[in-house]
């Protein structure tokens, strides 16, 4: 019994210590910097505030409703119907949404977009469709095809029939995807960098400005507070909404699309045609654009920069190796402590593990800048960029693992100890070939985030190991046709091996959805 | 009255009903009884509106009703399973024929429409806190409620168990009298279909075979089928 423990604690501590040393810890320091040293009262301080502060909700209040509004098309003709390219009509529509942001923020810009709010509401519409799509339709399509029957033949048209029982009815995935899409642009941070140009900040923008640029860091530090607050108000709102409208719905278990039939034909057609070819257009325009010149070439050769933009790419994929190696080690020790402990203190821990997600990637880089001189100073160290990305991982590795664990009964693994296994060996032989797939999933999701990682590396990534994500942000931020040619060339090399990726996890998956 | 003449219908190509005639007379009560799989329900779904003919016609008083839409032709469908809108209180899925009717005096009419069923005050309560009894009452409360032409009831006491069945069966016919209402019950439960009905409508393989009262039915039966099944 006392080895096991001791086991056990040594299994704990490995991702208590890494999460606690390079997350809490940081925090901690951003909060104590930020509300010791208060900037506020020096002159134009709170007024800059106040404006960040507001543009910031604005435009993620802004974004949140014309995301709906542009994904309602789609979203119908996908819950609604069943007809030939439905599934690959969805994924499709996901492509934007696994773009690094540095990628839809180089297509805006190679649509011709200039430093505008309409160019960064139109970038998060373009990122975020896929939210509301996938979201709202999960539910729609197993709402009881028989209740909204029974309200038209109660006399409700098909316009009463929607607004009285099939809205109320997707009240919950709803109110999920407002959630994430309001999250997502308030802590948006890449697109608002390069299409905000200096005259529109986002809190995280301002937090990276403030620190890198001016060298503020008392400033910074009061806006993560400010930033921090925010995220967890919206969290907290979200929470008790769910809580409120649980409500037991007699949801079908298989879809119930029906095929299109007459008009709804043409409704289907136009929507998914429509919609699909909207998505098309900036990332078509990407690559046809970084395509009109020797702009590939120049990538191996222009050493303008430091470095020739095309070591970026050896970069990227080094720190992406290394950084899954992390995140999947850690994050598989973790779900192992958060699945074998119930209880309050691994419901804690469990929640410890996601705050990386909740707060954002801007946060986590600043902290690193701030916190990381103590007890030795690591800020120059070459492993921070990899030890960021897979902080920023992790909590998806312990969300594609814990639930495989969860599915094992506990019978099997009592069964396995009664016939003589060691904690360990129970482990290794029920445990471990169970998690070998979720865990390759999560390192392949681990993988992808690290090679698009743009928010904390932004702050650590040292000048002669740019990334490629900030490669793209040096070049775009030069001046010249063909600097901008390379940022787009490397911006297309920076989305084919990212779609590359995805598309490997999601045959591994099975198309079977996963939660966002 | 209602007229079903000659019916097809076929969904995703295949063939469900197929040359479906029934006529229901002001204030009757017809059961349509078959197993399941026979189209019973699909029947419903056609006149109600639901489904679109292959071929045929479907008339109330003479009238083609053929391209008129579900929630203009004022006929109440209970459906199995209930169907009841789990986002509303028990006086909202009451009230919602109602309202889409733009009805005057709406809650008193709920409360009255709830005490036909025996459920006088249970307006405000939730539809997950209900018995599957209670359950069934609602959804017959909402059905009667806008006081449709024709009432149709799809297995209405499918889902319940045998003790609570024998109750509903005594209620449920004696509310559909005291309303004087035209009324068509779909269930495969031959005592049910003779309990609640005035005439059956014996189906199978998506057509009508044989239709009557009970002692006609077992006097002169259509052929082999139909004898085996009714006794």
């Amino acid at each position: 019994m006392r080895r096991l423990r001791w086991g056990w604690v040594a299994v704990a501590a490995i991702p208590m210590v890494f999460i606690g040393y390079f997350f809490v810890y940081p925090l901690v320091r951003i909060l104590g910097l930020g509300l010791s040293e208060l900037s506020i009262g020096a002159s134009g301080v709170e007024e800059r505030l106040f404006r960040v502060g507001w543009f910031t909700v604005w435009q993620a209040v802004v974004s949140t409703i014309l995301t709906f509004l542009a994904a309602a098309p789609l979203t119908w003709a996908v819950s609604t119907f069943q007809f030939r390219g439905r599934r690959v009509a969805m994924a499709l529509a996901t492509v934007p949404f696994v773009m690094p942001t540095i990628v839809v923020g180089a297509a805006f810009v190679a649509l011709g977009f200039d430093e505008s709010v309409v160019a960064i509401l139109a970038a998060h519409v373009f990122f975020n469709v896929a939210v509301v799509v996938r979201t709202v339709s999960t539910l729609w399509s197993r709402i009881d095809p028989r209740i909204l029957d029974a309200g038209r033949v109660l006399g409700a048209s098909n316009w009463q029939v929607f607004r009285t029982l099939t809205l109320p009815l997707l009240r919950p995935a709803l109110a999920a995807a407002a959630s994430i899409v309001f999250l997502f642009t308030f802590t948006s941070f890449g697109v608002v960098l390069i299409l905000g140009g200096f005259q529109y900040a986002t809190l995280e923008v301002e937090i990276y400005r403030q620190a890198v640029d001016l060298f503020d860091l008392p400033l910074a530090a009061t806006l993560a507070v400010v930033q921090l607050v925010g995220v967890s108000g919206a969290l907290y709102w979200y929470s008790r909404y769910q809580e409120r409208t649980a409500v037991a719905w007699t949801l079908e278990r298989g879809t119930n699309l029906r095929r299109p039939r007459g008009r709804a034909k043409w409704g289907v057609a136009t929507a998914v045609i429509g919609s699909l070819g909207l998505l098309a257009i900036p990332l078509g325009v990407l690559v046809g654009r970084s395509l009109s010149a020797s702009f590939y070439r120049d990538l191996f050769s222009d050493d303008r920069v430091i470095g020739t933009p095309i070591a970026s790419v050896g970069n990227s994929l080094l720190f992406a190796i290394i950084a899954m190696v992390l995140a999947t080690s850690i994050g598989v020790l973790a779900a192992t402590v958060i699945t074998e402990r119930s209880g309050s203190l691994s419901r804690w821990f469990d929640l410890t593990l996601m705050l990386p997600l909740g707060t954002s990637a801007v946060t986590i880089g600043f902290g690193f800048m701030v916190a990381l001189d103590w007890p030795v100073d690591l800020r120059g160290s070459y492993w921070l960029v990899p030890i960021a990305h897979a902080l920023v991982a992790i909590p998806f590795v312990v969300r594609s693992t814990v639930p495989t664990l969860r599915s094992v009964p506990a019978e099997t693994r009592e069964a396995a100890a009664v016939l003589g296994a060691s904690p360990f060996r129970v482990w290794r032989e029920v445990d471990l070939p169970l998690i070998t797939r979720a865990g390759l999933i999560g390192a392949g999701f681990a993988f992808v985030i690290s090679l698009g990682e743009f928010g904390a590396t932004s702050f650590i990534a040292r000048p002669n190991t740019a990334t490629i994500p900030t490669m793209i942000f040096r070049l775009l931020g030069q001046p010249g046709a063909s600097s901008l040619g390379m940022a787009m060339a490397l911006s297309v090399v920076l989305a084919a091996l990212t779609a590359g990726v995805v598309l490997t996890i999601d045959r591994a998956r099975f198309g079977e959805l996963g939660s966002f | 009255m209602l007229s079903v003449d000659r019916v097809d219908v076929a969904i995703d190509s295949k063939r469900i009903l197929e040359d479906v005639s029934l006529h229901v007379a002001d204030g009757e009560i017809v059961a349509i009884l078959g197993p399941s799989g026979s189209g019973k329900s699909t029947l419903l779904r056609a006149i109600a509106g639901l489904v679109d003919l292959a071929d045929g016609d479907v008339r109330w008083d003479g009238q083609t009703i053929v391209g008129t839409p579900p929630h203009r032709r004022y006929f109440g469908l209970m459906f199995q399973g209930y169907a009841l809108f789990p986002h509303m209180t028990v006086a909202g899925n009451v009230g919602f024929g109602l309202r889409m009717g733009r009805a005057d005096d709406i809650d008193r009419r709920v409360s009255e429409a709830l005490s036909w069923v025996g459920l006088d005050g249970f307006g405000p309560r939730q539809i997950d806190s209900l018995s599957g009894g209670e359950q069934q009452r609602v959804a017959l409360a909402r059905t009667l409620a806008p006081e449709p032409r024709l009432v149709m009831l799809d297995e209405p006491l499918g889902a319940l168990d045998r003790n609570l069945r024998q109750q509903l069966v005594t209620d449920t016919r004696a509310v559909l009298e005291d309303r004087e209402v035209t009324a068509i019950v779909v269930t495969h439960d031959r005592e049910e279909a003779v309990a609640l009905s005035d005439r059956l409508a014996l189906m199978r393989g998506g057509t009508i075979v044989q239709t009557g009262r009970l002692e006609e039915i077992l006097e002169t039966p259509a052929d082999d089928w139909v004898e085996n099944f009714i006794s």
